[in-house]
């Protein structure tokens, strides 16, 4: 019994079938990664799984629950974090303000009205943020402005307000697009150490495969909405139809 | 029956320029993606248009008639107007009496030239700002193009009639058995807005001007990139709306008589008239003018009163529910101001 | 001090006073000099500077911190002084249960719009206000409640006021007959001549003073709370705040029900200086008003609303005083062509044309500054902001 359990699913949008009867079953404490070519339907999976598309049947459990359905923060507060593909963070404000909005929402839930105590004044969340801005090697960048950072050290940031929810669950969303190979390399031993330093579970959606065979335990490969395979790296690396469906795209 | 006809009909006017305001709205919206606070001010600068024409044309001198006196005995001073001094009493009282219609072509260049002068001077440099400074920036000029015309025009407001083959009162209805009696200019304002929303949908479905527009409107960079100067066919579309938006308010003069703050008034229904129809689009805008206010007439029918005053706030009541139970407005299309 | 940062606390003790000393500061000019035209010292003037500082203040809480665009916030100006007055017909003059009441019922009042108005967001966001807020001025200005109940509830187009045969239970034979709180008379007043000079010293001043002073502290609080933080993330990511466990929707109704009981309390005490209340002041161009004050202040500042609110009110005062007459005396040192031109130009300005210099100085400063008085007093000093709070009025508000 995986921590992320689908079943059955399949999303129709007009004549096509995005995904059709997907089966996945993401084990605790891995880190799963789902690949294939454009146009596999990876996309429309993830926003199946954050609960911001609802699939037309089959059912998607999280640790027992049903996340369809609810809305993005009820899941997230579930214990599913999310990486976005092109890195979200509060643009306007500065990384400790980041990191301080992830940890209340931990702290407090999706509502708490607090409108009179200092929030610098708050002891146990400045601490949570700041002790996750040294983990995370930011500390020295505590008051920069975020909107002007490099792509790098976005995706740090964000990734460190997801870690400081202590997500049971890591969704990453190609969390190397569009970044250089410095940026990129940086990334995945940020991963690796998290992947070794906490008990968490991660699934990446990925395109790089250098990127994915440097970090996933298990791979599933998905094609025209349907899973292809399901394996570890290495099996997959020779996979016959794993090569098929990829020359396919290329062709 | 009659007086069922004659509730829609009573609601055709009004809906009529909440149409022709909301359709130029929409156009700026769509195509500019402007949030236009000013586009009332248009309506009443075409207003006093019409009040404008209406006084030059009625411009008079005054002579002394040395033959006649005065019940005091001194000379008789005798006003007479230009237009007939010039075309004889006929022709030049004919001119005079047309003053509204003839406003239509007065208009003309002035609203384009208004149109142009707010895209250019101003509203261009407002495509990248947030909507919020839109509205802002807009407001701030409604408020000072008002306040020129009450310089210019002082605050009450100013009759202007319209010409008196179409002032007098029709009856409608005969052949069907049904008596309906109806003001002629109301009808001559509905028809004259059916014509010009015809008008404005002929040219964007078949002229090539107007099908890069709506191209532009569905997805404006792709246009761009296609090496059509887009920019000056949207410069080009506001002053089209400007026009729209001046002749809605050249012939609603003589219905009621223009004051400078008319715009600001019809303004606000106007944007809930654009929000009902659906952001973006024109048919939309079209169709909930007429609906709102044909719907206002209808609350201030006395058979269906449920409440006194219900005519003044149904359009608010319906625009809340129908934003309430269709976020996008009746024919509003997904993507469009969503955030 | 008092659960501020020094730099907070400084602010505040600006803000104190300034309240302070207003009747000082604001006449400057002895009383018989020419530049005495220019004081802005007197009662009713400085009453509306602090009241209307309250209103931008809370207005602010909104706007600036959610960025959540509201074209309908004088509904609840209206409805409080609307409140007030009642409270005055029914209880007596005392204005306590009057403020009181009025800002719950702005409260109540915002809670409605609030709910309604925040299922969609941007420009449809701020449309729906608008709409509400003319509705709620038809149904005032028309009384379309009272009529439906066989009473005067807002007493139409005349206005509500207190006359003589109301209840009034709470007076006693010998209780003052205008607005006071507890006996001491709002329009009563303490003159000192000093010299050329003469200060005013009104109580209903002072007493609004005390009202903005705590509404400014306030303000700050909720700036520096976690809930400030929240609201700042509202305005800036929608989607990371949802996708971070957060839900935006109960955030932006508290704010706004916050900024509706301030303007509700705002409303209550322009009711408490002069016991009316009418429909105008429901009017979508009075929603507009706040707006224009908050921006020309500085959105998203704590100290801008405030400065907005009183550049305003008197430019508002003292240019709607300067009529024709006054013109000519003042350029009446130039050629009698020249003097005339001067005074037909600035006749546009003056007098009733200052809806007009509203509109332009309104238009300068969101095409030239939009971060307000207070970017532009930084521009000019040089000064480096340093916490995001002070320049989150550079930034665009959210869509």
């Amino acid at each position: 019994m995986g921590i992320l359990e689908v079943k059955g699913v399949n999303k129709r949008f007009g004549g096509l079938q995005a995904l059709g009867d997907v089966n996945l079953s993401i084990a605790e404490n891995t880190v799963h990664a789902i690949i294939g070519p454009n146009g596999a339907g990876k996309s429309t999976l993830l926003n199946v799984l954050i609960g911001k598309l609802i699939p037309d049947t089959g059912s998607v459990m999280f640790d027992g629950q049903s996340v369809l359905g609810r809305a993005p923060h009820e899941i997230n507060q579930m214990g599913i974090s999310r990486v976005f593909q092109t890195p979200e963070i509060f643009s306007e404000l500065n990384v400790m303000e980041n990191m301080m909005i992830s940890c209340f929402a931990k702290r407090d839930g999706s509502f708490r009205m607090q409108a009179m105590a200092d929030m610098f004044g708050e002891k146990d969340v400045v601490e949570k943020a700041e002790k996750m801005l040294v983990d995370m090697e930011m500390a020295d960048k505590r008051y920069d402005h975020t909107a002007a950072m490099s792509r790098g050290d976005k995706r740090r940031l964000e990734i460190a307000m997801c870690l400081s929810q202590e997500p049971r669950l890591l969704l990453l969303d190609e969390p190397t697009a569009g970044m250089a190979r410095a940026d990129t390399n940086n990334t995945i031993d940020l991963l690796k150490q998290i992947k070794d330093e906490r008990d968490i579970t991660i699934a990446i959606i990925e395109h790089d495969m250098h990127v994915v065979f440097s970090l996933s335990e298990r791979i599933t490969v998905l094609a025209q909405g349907t899973p292809l395979v399901e394996d570890t790296p290495d099996n997959i690396k020779g996979h016959p139809k794993v090569k098929e469906a990829y020359l396919g795209e290329a062709a | 029956m009659s007086e069922f006809i004659l509730q829609i009909l009573n609601g055709l006017d009004k809906g009529s320029a909440y149409a022709l305001i909301a359709l130029g709205l929409t156009l700026i919206f769509g195509t500019l993606g402007v949030v236009n606070f000013a586009h009332g001010a248009l309506f009443m600068i075409g207003a006093f248009c019409s009040v404008t024409l209406s006084r030059i044309l009625n411009a008079s001198y005054v002579t002394i008639d040395p033959t006649q006196k005065d019940f005091l005995g001194n000379p008789l001073k005798v006003k007479s107007s230009y237009m007939e001094s010039w075309f004889g009493p006929e022709v030049g009282g004919a001119i005079t009496d047309w003053s509204v219609p003839l406003a239509i072509l007065f208009s003309i260049p002035i609203m384009i030239v208004v149109g142009i002068a707010m895209e250019r001077g101003l509203i261009k440099h407002f495509y990248k700002r947030p909507h919020a400074d839109q509205i802002l920036v807009t407001f701030g000029l409604a408020i000072i193009l008002q306040e020129l015309v009450r310089g210019f025009y002082g605050a009450n407001p100013i009759q202007t009639p319209a010409p008196e083959a179409l002032s007098s009162v029709a009856q409608l209805g005969g052949s069907l058995g049904l008596e309906i009696v109806y003001p002629a200019w109301r009808m001559v304002y509905f028809f004259f807005s059916l014509a010009v929303i015809g008008g404005v949908f002929a040219f964007l479905r078949f002229t090539t001007f107007g099908m890069v527009v709506r191209a532009g409107m569905a997805d404006r960079e792709t246009v761009g990139l296609m090496g059509i100067n887009i920019d000056r066919r949207f410069t080009v579309m506001f002053a089209i709306a400007a026009v729209v938006a001046g002749w809605a308010g050249v012939m609603y003069a003589p219905i009621n008589a223009p004051n400078y703050h008319m715009g600001m008034d019809f303004l606000v229904l106007s944007f809930v008239v654009v929000v009902v129809g659906g952001m973006g689009s024109l048919p939309g805008a079209v169709a909930a003018g007429f609906l709102l206010g044909i719907l206002e007439s209808f609350a201030s029918w006395e058979r269906f009163k449920i409440f006194d005053g219900l005519d003044q706030i149904i359009i608010y009541l319906v625009a809340i529910i129908i934003l309430l139970t269709r976020p996008r407005g009746l024919m509003g299309k997904k993507g469009v101001m969503e955030d | 001090m008092l659960g501020l940062e020094k730099k907070d606390f400084n602010l505040l003790m600006v803000v104190v006073a300034l309240s302070l000393f207003a009747p000082l500061i604001l006449n400057i000019f002895p009383k018989e000099s020419a530049f005495a035209f220019f004081n802005g010292g007197y009662p009713d003037l400085m009453q509306r500077f602090a009241i209307f500082g309250i209103f931008a203040i809370g207005f602010n809480i909104l706007f600036g911190l959610t960025g959540y665009l509201s074209f309908g916030h004088a509904a609840f100006l209206g409805v409080g002084s609307y409140a007030a007055v009642w409270m005055f017909k029914l209880l007596g003059y005392n204005v306590l249960p009057g403020l009181i009441l009025s800002v719950v019922v702005a409260g109540l009042l915002s809670v409605v719009i609030g709910f309604v108005s925040l299922r969609r967001s941007g420009i449809y966001f701020s449309i729906l206000t608008l709409a509400f807020a003319q509705m709620m001025y038809s149904i005032a200005y028309s009384d379309l409640f009272g009529r439906w109940l066989g009473i005067t509830l807002t007493n139409g187009e005349t206005g509500l006021q207190v006359y003589n045969n109301d209840p009034q239970i709470l007076m006693g034979p010998d209780s003052s007959t205008v607005p006071h709180i507890f006996g001491l008379e709002m329009s009563s007043r303490l003159t000192l001549p000093v010299g050329p000079w003469e200060f005013v010293f009104p109580v209903g001043y002072y007493f609004c003073a005390i009202f903005l002073v705590i509404s400014f502290y306030l303000s700050i609080r909720i700036f520096r709370s976690p809930f400030g933080l929240m609201l700042r993330a509202v305005k800036s990511n929608n989607q990371r705040m949802t996708y971070t466990g957060l839900n935006p929707r109960p955030y932006t109704l508290a704010a706004f029900i916050i900024s509706g009981m301030y303007a509700g309390l705002a409303g209550g005490l322009l009711a408490s200086m002069d016991p009316l209340a009418g429909a105008e002041r429901m009017y979508w161009t009075e929603s507009g008003a706040v707006v224009i004050m908050t921006v020309l202040g500085g959105v998203g500042t704590l100290i801008g609303p405030v400065l907005g609110a009183g550049t305003i009110k008197y430019m508002e005062n003292i240019i709607s005083k300067m009529n024709e007459k006054l013109l000519h005396e003042w350029f009446s040192f130039l050629p009698e062509s020249l003097e005339k031109a001067m005074v037909w130009s600035a006749s546009w300005f003056t007098g009733e044309g200052w809806h007009m210099t509203q509109g332009v100085v309104f238009m300068l400063v969101i095409i030239f500054l939009p971060g307000g008085l207070v970017q532009g007093s930084n521009k000019l000093f040089g000064r480096r902001k340093r916490k995001s709070t002070d320049d989150a009025a550079t930034k665009q508000p959210a869509e």
